[in-house]
């Protein structure tokens, strides 16, 4: 199977998908320049972290605006695996393919920590290797990942059970501490009504190697991985 | 042309150094001429009051590559095929100015100089000093400083893997923001800063020119200065995508056969990018000022020539590629502008849509006149470096706990982490010991290989005793280094002192610069970069003088690398080195702290030293060691304190005590370092120790909930981690 990783300008976290899904997990992965508009062949697309555009004027406002965009809203439609990642999860929110927006951290500060991720849902195609409940540690690195999104929408991810991770302690309570950033119900990741799009503001590609720290970031890659899979049965 | 006085101190350049141009060049310098000679011959770029004591500085090894000089960088070759640039640089004046785009100018600056080689940027590291936080407006300061450098650098997708932060009064007029920037790549994808090849293209990539950064070479970098409001003109304006966009870029072109040398603009602009290329290279150049694209109208060739914007590179592009070259840029949605071309006359030629403003031999702009002074020992030094104890009164047993306490929370000790989480310290998955231990630790992909990387200077020492805080400089980043299982392989510095046309701090720079160049060759490490930062005074009172060392170490086996945090309970505890003498306390934090006192020299020798650090390296790689820290500011207490917090761990055992209580817990005396041992591994390490004549000394064992020293002090975990964890933001 076959990853496509988007490049925007600005974009940084690309290699280090590859690095994880290539190096690590052993699948072919491409890079696609935002000016692509051709998906085919690919499986999963990757929309990494970094700064696309700068940030200038509003994470990911200008990136949805990028050629590639269509056609990453036209593979979502057809139900395949779309995540999001940091920058991604930003830009996912601008383009309207997942609800709600990213603020700036509550304390007004870049963070880059470890943060630990509780699965809430393991119903979904980047989760299907998880244990729900299980803790994932996996680091943030953003200035803004303070979700946000109004009291319905809020209801409605809920009940919908489609807030897939929330950042926890080591042990797995939600905690007000354990919140880095100041996210509605210490959300870290979400998906779509369809379950085919993740975004999430912590950086599973960095969690690939003990040597790194954490190898809890390759469960997601799996999940995806194995998902794939039993789809083409 | 005849010049005033004004018109000089504009381009601080003196009277003499004028008429040396009139006379080199066999008349007077027109308008452009003299604004680029004011730019090149600054102490800044021509190193003017420096030069003549850098040469002390060994510059030799097997592995270096590329000299200080030579290139934007240093570089030295690691294995495997790979080389690694590094050069750490001061913004200093710029971020006292403008604290926020200072800084994040400041690394701007500094990545380009590393990715102009064709290397790609992989790691940042920042060695920041500022006045003491009680005062509001060094709280302002340092609040911009780290925004810059996290807002420029996070941009990059660079890891920024934390340097030291020191507090002292004499910053507070001046701080200090030193960048070091390292980068990694394949030793044939090396780009020389050349322009050569008559007929060669010179183009100009990136960012508009606009009249940002006027004079900062020559106003900012190189005289004191007063009013600072006037200069905020100096400072530029980062913008980090266009960095991004042209890391990208540039490194793409990099690994073409499209291009002959690529530099990149920095301080004096366009001016010291062309005729550093040139000369370099051997050439001459010819530019028209007009085919500069601008960001304001009405700019005068003396402005494009002299102006600081930044994101700007000018590329050297083989006749006939040029269509290649500007094609990679536009998918990189980049300009690019062909300014002029390499020619073999030996001249910097500039011109105004097509009329000649400037004309001058390349050998004579870029040879700043050499000046050596007469260095006078500072009669006060007697005084400073006398520490009579009997007048401070030793602590007693009882009050150890609380000074401890208190010493772990005093902003020169306790945790930087309010500072280090605002870097992105992580991205490109090489990042294996974070911010926070003795040194950072990278791995080399697709090697078994990693670096350390590790920065150190203490100003304190240096104004005591300046030779011996050089030397310290040097050693203290090595030991650092062997403490994270590395081999130092060659040090970048940025030399931050006062006006070196003051005899005393001439003095100073001399005996920093001998200690240093001494620790150097003791230790076989050399010099491969570096930067001086001169005029830093504030109202005629100049900072201490602070030398700052930038260390890259190589570990051949990442699996053999280590950090400062204890690991396992149970674990023995060992003091290597000579527990050291009340003579410790001189210079130290604890005296500064407790006693408001700056006395006393530190004592340093280095074959102590050495073996120390080979001890430390071999101890590690045999695979002994759970645990390594040097004993540096706070002594061995606060270092016993650290290990514990970090490792989440408590500690029981004792100390022998021959002298002073305060200098036995706070003293820091040199080549000590505090080891926990693998279970088991005991006597191999004590076997180790005395091959390499190093004493040892059994302190405790790792575990608990306590430091617990007996009949000193006994503290909860919780209390001695709040203490040093809050530091920052009490």
């Amino acid at each position: 199977m076959k990853f496509g990783i988007v490049v925007f300008p600005g974009t940084w976290s690309d290699r280090d998908c590859f690095y994880a899904v290539h190096n690590i997990l052993g699948q072919e992965a491409g890079y696609i320049w935002h000016r692509e508009t051709d998906l085919d062949g690919y499986d999963c697309i990757i929309l990494p972290g970094g700064f696309s555009y700068g940030d200038y004027l509003r994470t990911g406002a200008i990136a949805r605006f990028s050629p590639v965009m269509d056609a990453v809203a036209d593979f979502a439609a057809r139900g395949k695996p779309v995540i999001g990642i940091c920058n991604g999860f930003q830009v996912l929110c601008e383009a309207h393919l997942l609800p709600g927006v990213l603020r700036q951290n509550e304390h007004l500060q870049y963070r880059c920590q470890w943060t630990y991720l509780r699965t809430e849902n393991i119903n979904t195609p980047f989760t299907g290797k998880c244990e729900i409940g299980q803790v994932l540690k996996i680091p943030i690195s953003h200035y803004e990942g303070n979700y946000y999104a109004d009291d319905d929408v809020i209801k409605e991810l809920e009940d919908s059970r489609r807030i897939v991770f929330r950042y926890a302690t080591p042990d797995g309570q939600i905690t007000r501490e354990a919140n880095p950033n100041g996210s509605m119900h210490n959300i870290a990741g979400i998906v779509n009504k369809e379950g085919n799009v993740l975004g999430m503001m912590p950086h599973p590609e960095r969690s690939c190697e003990d040597v790194l720290g954490s190898t809890d970031g390759n469960i997601i890659w799996e999940s995806i991985i194995a998902s794939i899979q039993t789809a083409a049965r | 042309m005849p010049v005033s006085k004004q018109q000089l101190d504009e381009i601080a350049l003196s009277r003499k150094e004028y008429q040396m141009i009139v006379q080199k060049l066999g008349r007077e310098p027109t308008e452009v001429e003299l604004g680029m000679f004011g730019s090149l011959w600054s102490e800044h770029c021509g190193y003017k009051h420096s030069k003549a004591l850098l040469k002390m500085f060994p510059h030799s090894g097997k592995h270096v590559r590329v000299k200080p000089g030579e290139e934007n960088a240093g570089v030295i070759d690691i294995g495997d095929g790979l080389v690694i640039a590094f050069k750490m640089e001061s913004h200093n004046h710029p971020s006292y100015i403008e604290p926020y785009q200072g800084a994040a100018t400041g690394v701007g600056g500094i990545v380009r100089d590393i990715f102009t080689m064709g290397m790609r940027p992989i790691a940042l590291m920042n060695s920041l000093r500022f006045g003491p936080l009680s005062d509001p407006h060094n709280r302002y300061l340092m609040g911009g400083v780290v925004g810059g450098i996290a807002g420029y650098g996070n941009c990059l997708g660079i890891a920024d893997v934390g340097g030291e932060i020191f507090f002292d009064s004499c910053y507070s007029g001046n701080p200090l923001v030193n960048a070091l920037c390292l980068g990694i790549g394949r030793a044939e994808d090396l780009v020389r800063g050349r322009a050569e090849g008559e007929g060669n293209l010179i183009m100009l990539v990136g960012a508009d020119t606009g009249r940002d950064g006027l004079h900062g070479a020559s106003g900012l970098a190189s005289r004191t200065f007063e009013e600072e409001r006037e200069l905020r003109s100096a400072v530029q304006v980062g913008n980090p995508f266009m960095e991004k966009l042209l890391i990208e870029a540039c490194l793409e072109l990099a690994r073409t056969d499209w291009i002959v040398g690529m530099q990149d603009c920095g301080a004096a602009g366009l001016t010291s990018a062309t005729v550093e290329a040139a000369h370099k290279g051997n050439s001459g150049i010819d530019i028209d000022v007009a085919r500069v694209p601008r960001r304001e109208s009405g700019m005068t060739p003396y402005e494009v020539m002299l102006s600081e914007s930044q994101e700007r590179m000018v590329v050297i592009v083989k006749k006939g590629y040029e269509d290649r070259v500007r094609a990679l840029f536009n998918r990189w949605e980049l300009h690019s502008d062909i300014i002029g071309t390499v020619t073999s006359d030996g001249m910097v030629t500039v011109r105004d849509n097509g009329k000649i403003v400037a004309h001058a031999p390349t050998g004579v702009l870029n040879t700043a006149p050499v000046y050596r002074l007469r260095p006078k020992r500072p009669p006060w030094l007697d005084g400073l470096q006398t520490l009579n104890l009997k007048h401070i009164r030793d602590i007693k047993r009882g009050e150890a706990a609380d000074l401890l306490l208190k010493m772990l929370s005093s902003p020169n000790i306790c945790s930087k982490h309010t500072v280090f989480r605002q870097y992105d310290h992580q991205v490109g998955n090489n990042s294996v010991i974070l911010p926070g231990s003795d040194a950072a630790v990278l791995r080399i992909q697709g090697t078994s290989k990693a670096i350390s990387m590790v920065t150190d200077g203490n100003g304190r020492y240096c104004y005591v005793n300046p030779f011996a805080g050089g030397v310290i400089a040097v050693v203290e980043a090595a030991r650092n280094t062997a403490c994270s299982g590395a081999k130092p392989m060659a040090i970048t510095n940025c030399l931050n002192f006062g006006n070196p046309e003051k005899n005393d701090v001439y003095y100073q720079l001399q005996e920093c610069i001998r200690g240093m160049s001494y620790a150097c060759k003791k230790l076989k490490i050399p010099v491969i970069s570096g930067n001086v930062s001169l005029y830093n005074e504030t109202r005629g009172v100049a900072i201490y003088p602070t030398p700052v060392v930038g260390m890259v170490g190589l570990i051949d086996d990442v699996r053999y690398r280590c950090s400062s945090d204890f690991k396992e309970s149970g674990d023995t505890v060992y003091l290597l080195g000579d527990p050291g003498d009340d003579a410790g306390l001189g210079s130290s934090e604890y005296l500064q702290l407790m006693h408001n006192m700056v006395k006393g020299s530190q004592q340093i020798d280095i074959y102590r030293e050495r073996n120390l650090q080979m001890c430390i390296i071999a101890a590690i790689r045999k695979g002994l060691l759970h645990s390594a820290h040097d004993c540096s500011d706070g002594g061995l207490a606060v270092a016993l304190a650290e290990s514990c917090i970090q490792g989440k761990m408590g500690f029981a055992g004792k100390l022998n005590l021959g002298g002073r209580l305060d200098a036995a817990l706070f003293g820091e005396a040199q080549s000590r370092v505090i080891v926990s041992v693998k279970h088991g591994a005991e006597s191999r390490l004590e076997t180790l120790a005395a091959k390499y004549d190093v004493p040892v000394t059994r302190l405790g064992r790792t575990g608990g909930e306590y430091l617990n020293i007996k009949g000193i002090l006994n503290i909860p975990l919780t209390e001695i981690k709040e203490a040093w964890w809050n530091g920052l933001s009490k």
